[in-house]
């Protein structure tokens, strides 16, 4: 192919998975100036390194990257909050058979207050915000989501489960403000 | 399968992501186990609240637009050049196809380097100009004001890593009559200054190798001319004919002390 079809190749995927990207980023970065900081960034990131693609799942191709410059850009901020304390969440994977079970009406009933549910999602865990960003916004496999966030699909399942629980949580415990802030530090 | 085990499993369940066996063994529980039927609701409910459309965040079609030119861009630079000699575009096109963008820019980069002292671009008559008028304004036209040769170029050593050539030409009613330390093209170049009557030029030297060219701007004349081995661009709102007459006698003049 030449290298004309390969750039207009390369820009047609790109524009494609732009939203998948950038929303990416944004649920990363939590502000929209990095988040289009973060997007420009892979774009020319993935541009330089669109050879190393060899067909296949762009969108996943694309996104790993995007996923690697917002983790890039978030470690240059701050060294501090790595991936350490993040680490331990996996400890603990089990779902346990006693925790509490949220009334599935009243999330479905709070989740109609999209504010709140993106207040929710901000607050979760970056790995599982991730998860659940992936999953349920681009609708990927358990393999891809597995393959953008280099881990087996063991980890990306329980994640997952983590993940919503967490959320139904957050969902229900912060339609008050005060009492939402106290179990975001709480999940800290 | 039991409740537990039934648990570990919903979530994968939700996302259609179990062989059918294990499904359906699933599917025969729920029936009997309204924790398991409540703790599926829930998570589905949870996924449908991130999943709804209001709480994505979709690229503003200004990104969209900046990121289209910043690709197009790119793709102009690596397609379009003009000044590739025919050997090289068989290569960088064939073996690596994009490993060689990178190369290829770098190779443009280079070839309009190379090519630039030919055909001057606007960039830079902007740039000379610019840094002509910046001189006429006061106590910016000279670092060293001296009429006199043997203090001028002395003056540049060590500021510059090269010796621009430094003429007397105040016989033939071109008087020098200082120097600077001036910048172009993120480069530090020699500037000497020169006066004709009323009218001031400014000479910029910095090394290279050039063909002559002339050029015109904003009521000042630019010519550029090659003197041993420098670059040499003179400005000035003096006319063309006699600016060119102090090119000539700059270039001979030159000559003459290096054959001397």
């Amino acid at each position: 192919m030449s290298l004309r079809a390969e750039t207009s190749k390369f820009e047609s995927e790109v524009l494609e998975h732009l939203d998948a990207a950038h929303n990416l980023a944004r649920w990363l970065m939590k502000n929209d100036q990095d988040a289009q900081d973060v997007v420009q960034e892979s774009c020319m990131n993935a541009l330089r390194a669109f050879d190393s693609f060899r067909g296949g799942d762009f969108r996943a191709w694309f996104l790993a990257i995007v996923r690697n410059t917002s983790f890039t850009s978030l470690r240059r901020r701050k060294s501090s909050s790595g991936p350490a304390s993040e680490q331990s969440l996996e400890v603990g994977a089990e779902i346990a058979a006693d925790r509490e079970v949220y009334d599935p009406q009243a999330i479905a009933i709070r989740a109609a207050d999209a504010e709140l549910v993106r207040r929710a999602i901000a607050a979760l865990p970056q790995i599982l915000r991730e998860t659940l960003v992936l999953r349920e916004m681009e609708g990927l496999s358990y393999k891809e989501i597995g393959k953008i966030a280099g881990v087996p699909i063991g980890t990306v399942m329980s994640r997952l489960a983590r993940g919503r629980m967490q959320l139904q949580e957050l969902i229900v415990e912060m339609d008050q403000p005060d009492l939402g802030k106290s179990v975001q530090e709480g999940i800290r | 399968m039991t409740c537990d085990e039934a648990r570990q499993l919903l979530h994968a369940y939700i996302d259609d992501e179990l062989d059918l066996p294990t499904a359906l063994q699933i599917e025969a529980h729920l029936p009997d186990c309204p924790k398991c039927q409540k703790e599926l609701e829930a998570a589905r409910a949870a996924g449908r609240a991130v999943a709804q459309p209001a709480v994505y965040y979709p690229a503003s079609s200004e990104l969209r637009d900046r990121l289209k030119r910043a690709i197009r861009s790119e793709i102009r630079e690596i397609d379009t050049p003009p000044a590739f000699p025919g050997f090289l575009i068989g290569w960088w096109k064939r073996p690596m196809a994009f490993s060689g963008l990178a190369a290829a820019m770098l190779l443009i980069v280079c070839s309009l380097l190379f090519f630039l002292p030919a055909h001057a671009s606007r960039g830079q008559i902007d740039e000379l100009v610019g840094s002509h008028v910046r001189s006429l304004e006061e106590n910016h036209l000279m670092d060293v004001a001296s009429t006199d040769q043997h203090t001028v170029k002395p003056w540049f050593a060590g500021k510059l890593d090269f010796s621009p050539p430094v003429i007397d030409l105040s016989a033939e009613a071109f008087p020098l009559i200082g120097g600077r330390l001036d910048y172009l093209n993120q480069q530090k170049v020699a500037a000497l200054i020169y006066r004709r009557n009323k009218h001031l030029i400014n000479l910029f030297i910095w090394p290279g190798e050039t063909t002559p060219e002339v050029d015109a701007k904003q009521g000042f004349n630019l010519i550029r001319f090659e003197c041993k081995g420098m670059i040499c661009w003179a400005v000035s709102d003096l006319n063309a004919g006699e600016l060119q007459q102090f090119a000539d006698l700059f270039k001979a003049q030159k000559a003459a002390s290096t054959r001397s």
